[in-house]
């Protein structure tokens, strides 16, 4: 999370004391519905504490925090992507097609090197038209992205013929079974592109550009903050961090499945921003917040699948907990 | 004798551990007009917000109409008779003028169905007692602000208010607006109803306050039926200073203006815009002051912006330190050595959830960065240096911004743009909903700068202030530079004069 609050001396400002009851809530809510999510599944979830378990969630929760980072990037300037799902679809299916085609055989290591890049690159493009369509053409960001959201996962359908494109490639796979010091190495990844988008947004132009685009558009524009750019900027890392966690849903199955991969994405991506403490409305964009979201909902799912609970009931679930993120923000507001 | 209608006693609010208020008294008569001044932080808007519901008091009393009133939210004070028309009017722009006024105690007919007849021939009545004759079933952001306070003032009084609280009412109106503002406050004083009338202006209180009560440091210092007293008294009492002082040193600190114009900085030819600019025409040299005078809507703004890159010219050109210039956005304009300070510093000033630091670096930032990474420490002390210099009232430089008063807030905007060392700063209403004090601050401020070399082109709708603080003054009219006036020799009704004056052949008059 965020550490906004200011040390404050005895002269300090008024409302953060204040409000400090909702303030705290806010800020530690998640801390500790994570801690009772734990020990709720520790005295009740059978084979709960085998490192088993902790492996299929870090590798189950990799994909969403990663997709997280991005997004709340995106709602860091006031907008939202919803075709984070469609871009890991389309990232995820190019990657097997490029090294199963004749070049990826002939050239092993070529072909797995483009495996990897070129599906990223592709991803960076859908966040290009994005970002133009947003911050050029002033379409609205649910509306320039819902032209993704349903077109993206369908150029991926069409790509791979609507089929299921199963595969034995150890080094790509590597990307979702690979394990560094007996931890997935999904996990590894996601905590290093969330120390990198952290160190972005608080410590770069960029960032403080970021937040301040969504602070307030106009007066970031009236001194000098090159809003365009920036804004399609956000839309491309959330692209490209979507194409990772696309290729990392590849890897972990080996197969792609281009109707499958990262559907419903672009819901718990949102829904762990804002449980992490974004807000909608923009100017704020905490990192580790987003992480922490993700790591809740996807306890939530577990706890519930893992106690015999049907999948109907846990999307219920997921909505109570997108419910109380919101009041708590809404509390704090006032 | 009647009853006062309102009763405020020793009110204390404190908001975390500082006091906001101590002891605070306002009383109002029925049918009484009442202004309420003091600087900005004085406390005014606390008080307002704990006699509406808004705050909750820590001690002392209230009592509205002959009862002990503790709202405990603006809804229950509306009910009970207070209303607050604030300076961001909540209105629903895109529905009609009725359904503003009705909304909510809607006529019904057979069935539940809202009644629009009689609606609309209500509405119609309310408005026409205000002298106001519009096409009620027309959207109302179709009109103009000053009108839809009139609308939103109208809906007031049709709830039955018995006190009106105006809170900087005429802030976006101009000379007609105010006119017939001021008359609908007559008439609502007429029929018994009474006003709280929140200004910066002085001279607005002398035209329509019965009394005022003067607030500083969150006590009240005074209050005085408005015929026994003067300016400088109200002013004195602002600040907490000497009369006799105030009186030699001027009303505005703007200083000498010794005038060392130095080479020619800025020379703009026949410049125009799609927004509203049609012909301007003016050269700035450094070391000068160069004031925009125009009522409202003469261009006086879209010149800034057309300087500053945001709109883009369609005619005419510029020089910029004797070379071609035409920004196409704010960035090159900044690059360039330009810095505007924009007019509204609510919408587009200040970024409300950054700190003061990130809002005073926002414009320096990118020669504040290395590799793409901000330097803290040369940041930290660039801030702090200009909170010292510039007295900045923070509790910490990390303070978010949206806390400070707006006067302090204006300095950190200021600031803003000075970090930059720009050649030539742009100043849009620049002590506009300042207090007094931090208002001489800023002009000393401006004039400082200027005599460092600099060139400054000052917009203000204070006719004090241009005629004081400018060095020459290029009037505006209709979107065109129609005269210019030189100091020493401009006077408030020279300038007055210039702006009336009736220009036939505009486009053929330009300086």
């Amino acid at each position: 999370m965020t550490q906004e609050s200011p040390v404050l001396e005895n002269s300090g400002s008024s409302p953060a004391k204040l409000g400090s009851f909702k303030f705290d809530l806010r800020k530690h809510g998640g801390l500790l519905a994570l801690v009772i999510l734990l020990v709720f599944n520790a005295l009740v979830t059978p084979n709960f504490l085998q490192p088993q378990t902790l492996f299929v969630n870090i590798s189950q929760v990799a994909t969403i925090a990663i997709v997280a980072i991005g997004m709340t990037m995106v709602i860091a300037t006031g907008g939202i992507d919803l075709s984070v799902g469609a871009v890991m679809a389309l990232a995820g299916a190019l990657a097997p097609l490029i090294f199963l085609s004749p070049f990826g055989v002939e050239y092993p290591i070529l072909g797995l090197i483009a495996a990897f890049t070129l599906p990223l690159f592709a991803a960076a493009f859908c966040g290009l038209f994005n970002g133009v369509l947003v911050s050029v053409l002033n379409v609205q960001p649910i509306i320039a992205t819902l032209i993704l959201f349903i077109s993206g996962r369908g150029i991926a359908q069409v790509l791979t013929n609507g089929n299921l494109q199963t595969f034995s490639n150890d080094a790509f796979s590597y990307l979702g079974t690979g394990k560094i010091l007996g931890l997935p190495f999904q996990g590894w990844l996601t905590l290093l592109l969330a120390l990198i988008a952290f160190w972005f947004v608080r410590r770069t132009l960029f960032g403080r550009y970021l937040l301040a685009i969504g602070g307030n558009k106009r007066a970031a524009l009236l001194s000098g903050v090159p809003v365009r750019p920036v804004t399609i900027l956000a839309y491309v890392i959330c692209s490209v961090l979507a194409g990772v966690a696309g290729m990392i849903v590849v890897a972990i199955n080996s197969a792609s499945d281009a109707a499958r991969n990262g559907n419903l994405m672009e819901l718990d991506a949102i829904a762990a921003a804002v449980v992490g403490g974004a807000l909608l409305q923009g100017g704020k964009a905490p990192i580790f917040g987003a992480i922490l979201g993700a790591i809740i909902i996807q306890l939530v799912k577990y706890t519930l699948l893992a106690n015999g609970v049907e999948d109907e009931v846990a999307l219920i679930a997921k909505a109570a907990i997108i419910v109380l993120a919101v009041w708590l923000q809404q509390a704090r507001k006032e | 004798m009647a009853l006062p209608l309102l009763t405020a006693k020793s009110i204390d609010k404190a908001f975390s551990g500082v006091a906001a208020l101590t002891s605070a008294e306002l009383q109002i008569e029925g049918g009484e007009v009442h202004g309420l001044i003091g600087q900005n932080g004085a406390g005014k808007s606390t008080l307002i917000k704990i006699i509406t519901g808004v705050y909750r008091r820590d001690a002392g009393t209230v009592e509205f109409d002959g009862g002990e009133a503790s709202f405990i939210n603006p809804r229950e004070a509306q009910s009970a008779g207070i209303a607050t028309i604030y300076q961001e009017l909540n209105l629903v722009p895109l529905r009609s003028v009725t359904e503003n006024i009705v909304m909510g105690n809607e006529p019904r007919k057979w069935g539940g169905l809202i009644d629009w007849k009689t609606a609309n021939s209500q509405t119609k009545k309310v408005l026409s007692d205000f002298g106001l004759d519009l096409d009620v079933e027309r959207p109302l952001g179709e009109y103009s602000t000053a009108i839809q306070q009139l609308v939103a003032i109208a809906r007031a009084v049709s709830l039955n208010a018995k006190l009106v609280i105006m809170d900087e009412p005429t802030s976006s109106l101009d000379d007609k607006e105010v006119a017939v503002l001021f008359g609908v406050i007559r008439q609502l004083k007429q029929t018994g109803v009474s006003v709280l009338y929140v200004s910066h202006f002085l001279d607005e209180l002398f035209e329509v306050c019965d009394r005022v009560t003067v607030m500083r440091d969150g006590q009240t210092i005074g209050c005085h039926q408005i015929a026994e007293t003067d300016k400088f008294e109200l002013i004195a009492e602002m600040l907490g200073r000497n009369i006799e002082d105030i009186k030699s040193a001027g009303m505005t600190d703007f200083g000498g203006g010794e005038a060392k114009r130095g080479e020619v900085l800025l020379q703009a030819d026949n410049i125009g815009t799609d927004n509203r600019l049609r012909a301007f025409s003016a050269t700035v040299h450094r070391g000068e002051i160069v004031g925009l005078g125009g009522l409202l809507g003469s261009g006086r703004t879209e010149a800034a912006l057309a300087l500053f890159g945001v709109d883009q010219l369609t005619q005419g050109r510029m020089v910029f330190k004797g070379e071609g210039f035409e920004p196409d956005d704010p960035v090159t304009a900044i690059r360039s050595g330009l810095g505007l300070l924009s007019e509204d510093r609510k919408a587009e000033g200040i970024i409300p959830d950054m700190s003061v630091r990130e809002n005073l670096t926002l414009a320096l930032l990118p020669r504040l960065t290395r590799a793409g990474q901000i330097q803290r420490g040369r940041e930290r002390e660039i801030v702090e240096n200009f909170v010292k210099a510039l007295g900045i009232k923070t509790a910490d430089i990390d303070q978010p911004i949206r806390e400070l008063s707006g006067g302090n807030q204006q300095k950190v905007l200021l600031a803003r743009w000075l970090a930059t060392e720009p050649d030539l700063l742009i100043l849009d209403e620049p002590t506009r909903g300042v207090d007094v004090g931090a208002k001489l601050e800023i002009q000393s401020i401006i004039r400082e700068y200027v005599d460092r070399g600099c060139g400054v082109i000052l917009i203000s709708s204070e006719f004090e202030e241009l005629v004081e603080g400018a060095d020459r003054i290029v009037v505006l009219q209709d979107g065109y530079s129609v005269s210019e006036l030189e100091n020493p020799g401009i006077s408030e009704d020279i300038l007055i004069a210039a702006i009336a004056h009736h220009h036939d052949e505009v486009s053929g008059a330009n300086a």
